[in-house]
């Protein structure tokens, strides 16, 4: 057997199914734990396919990876310091507006993303069909209807999982755009970001978050990557703010 | 233009409806408050207070989120009646 795992990370709104799909995934090979309710600290399990074993973790639900709540640090750590293969952005499929909000946040961060369009059981109970093709071509990565309680879509989303870890689906992660006073602001910050990061992190998201005055990245900067703050993350932060 | 004053969210009463026009805040606050769903142009239903008149629970894109009036204070709008 493979001796490589690959991890995959679940993140999305509170209340959307991610604990639920993290149980049946992990329920096809072995039983970690069953974290009802609502998930504070992030839970790791394991699950098998095809051969192929895979870490999962199970973060906390947040309607933001920005605003600097503890669970909200928590997922965005995960996301861009765990690296994990894939992320899965599990949104309720009832209430598209608001879940896609995180699933854009996700995109700036990395182009291994899943989309879980779960509760569609609960969206084809209110008479909603959702087009998953165009959504997933607008978002430029897959799209996987699902309805976790019922174990529904669960060979089809392993099935993507497997292809992505194996680089066999290539992603175009729609980039939103901001003003043109920022995408200039961006334009500048860019070659800076690379040369402090390097290719380990994504420079356009770090630019973002530091045009921001996100504070809290630096500091999670600093305590994973001791050498970005040589002198780097100081002159970063030093050029964000004249920029 | 002639324009009624913009009423604050935080005036409104439960069972009303409220659009908002803008956020009078900056930062962090700001960026939370458009996060739970609160940006202009969208449909606010105040749906109760809590026993000590603080926070108030809203409807706002199918969920409901609870705001102190120390941030609903920020975000203004047009009081648009009963449901
Ligand atoms: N109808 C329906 N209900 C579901 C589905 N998936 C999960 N649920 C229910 O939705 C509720 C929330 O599920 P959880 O798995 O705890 O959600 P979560 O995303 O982990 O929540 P947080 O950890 O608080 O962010 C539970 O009552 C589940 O039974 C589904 O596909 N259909
Ligand atoms: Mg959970």
């Amino acid at each position: 057997m493979n001796k490589k795992k690959y991890t995959v990370a679940l993140a999305g709104n509170p209340n959307t199914g991610k604990s639920t799909l993290f149980n049946v995934l992990t329920g096809l090979r072995q039983h970690t734990g069953n974290w009802p309710g609502k998930t504070v600290i992030h839970a790791e399990g394991f699950f098998t396919y095809k051969n192929e074993e895979y870490q999962i973790i199970d973060l906390p639900g947040t309607y933001s990876l920005y605003s600097n709540s503890a669970d909200e640090e928590v997922a965005r750590d995960f996301i861009i310091f765990g690296k994990p293969d894939v992320t899965l952005v599990v949104l309720d499929a009832t209430a598209l507006e608001r879940n896609l909000n995180l699933a854009l946040q996700v995109l700036e961060m990395t182009d291994r993303v899943i989309v879980c369009l779960n509760l569609m059981d609960e969206a084809r109970k209110k008479g909603m069909i959702i087009d998953t093709a165009n959504l997933s071509k607008k978002l430029g990565v897959p799209v996987v209807p699902l309805a976790a309680r019922n174990k529904e879509g669960i060979e089809e989303l392993l099935e993507t999982i497997a292809r992505m870890v194996h680089g066999e689906i290539k992603t175009t992660p729609l980039a939103v755009s901001y003003s043109r006073a920022i995408e200039e602001k961006i334009t500048k910050l860019l070659p800076l970001v690379k040369e402090v990061v390097g290719e380990e992190y994504p420079a356009r998201w770090v630019a973002l978050r530091l045009l921001d005055g996100d504070t809290s990245l630096l500091h999670a900067l600093q305590h994973h990557r001791h050498h970005f703050f040589r002198e780097g993350s100081a002159h970063a932060c030093h050029c964000a703010k004249s920029i | 233009m002639a324009r009624a004053k913009l009423a604050r969210l935080s005036d409104a009463k439960p069972g009303e409806r409220f659009r908002i026009t803008k956020l009078e805040i900056e930062g962090t606050m700001k960026r939370r408050l458009l996060d739970l769903g609160f940006v202009p142009g969208s449909e606010i239903t105040v749906l109760q207070k809590s026993p000590l008149g603080d926070p108030t629970a809203y409807r706002v894109s199918y969920t409901t989120i609870a705001l102190r009036k120390e941030e609903s204070d920020h975000i203004y709008g047009e009081r648009i009646g009963n449901e």
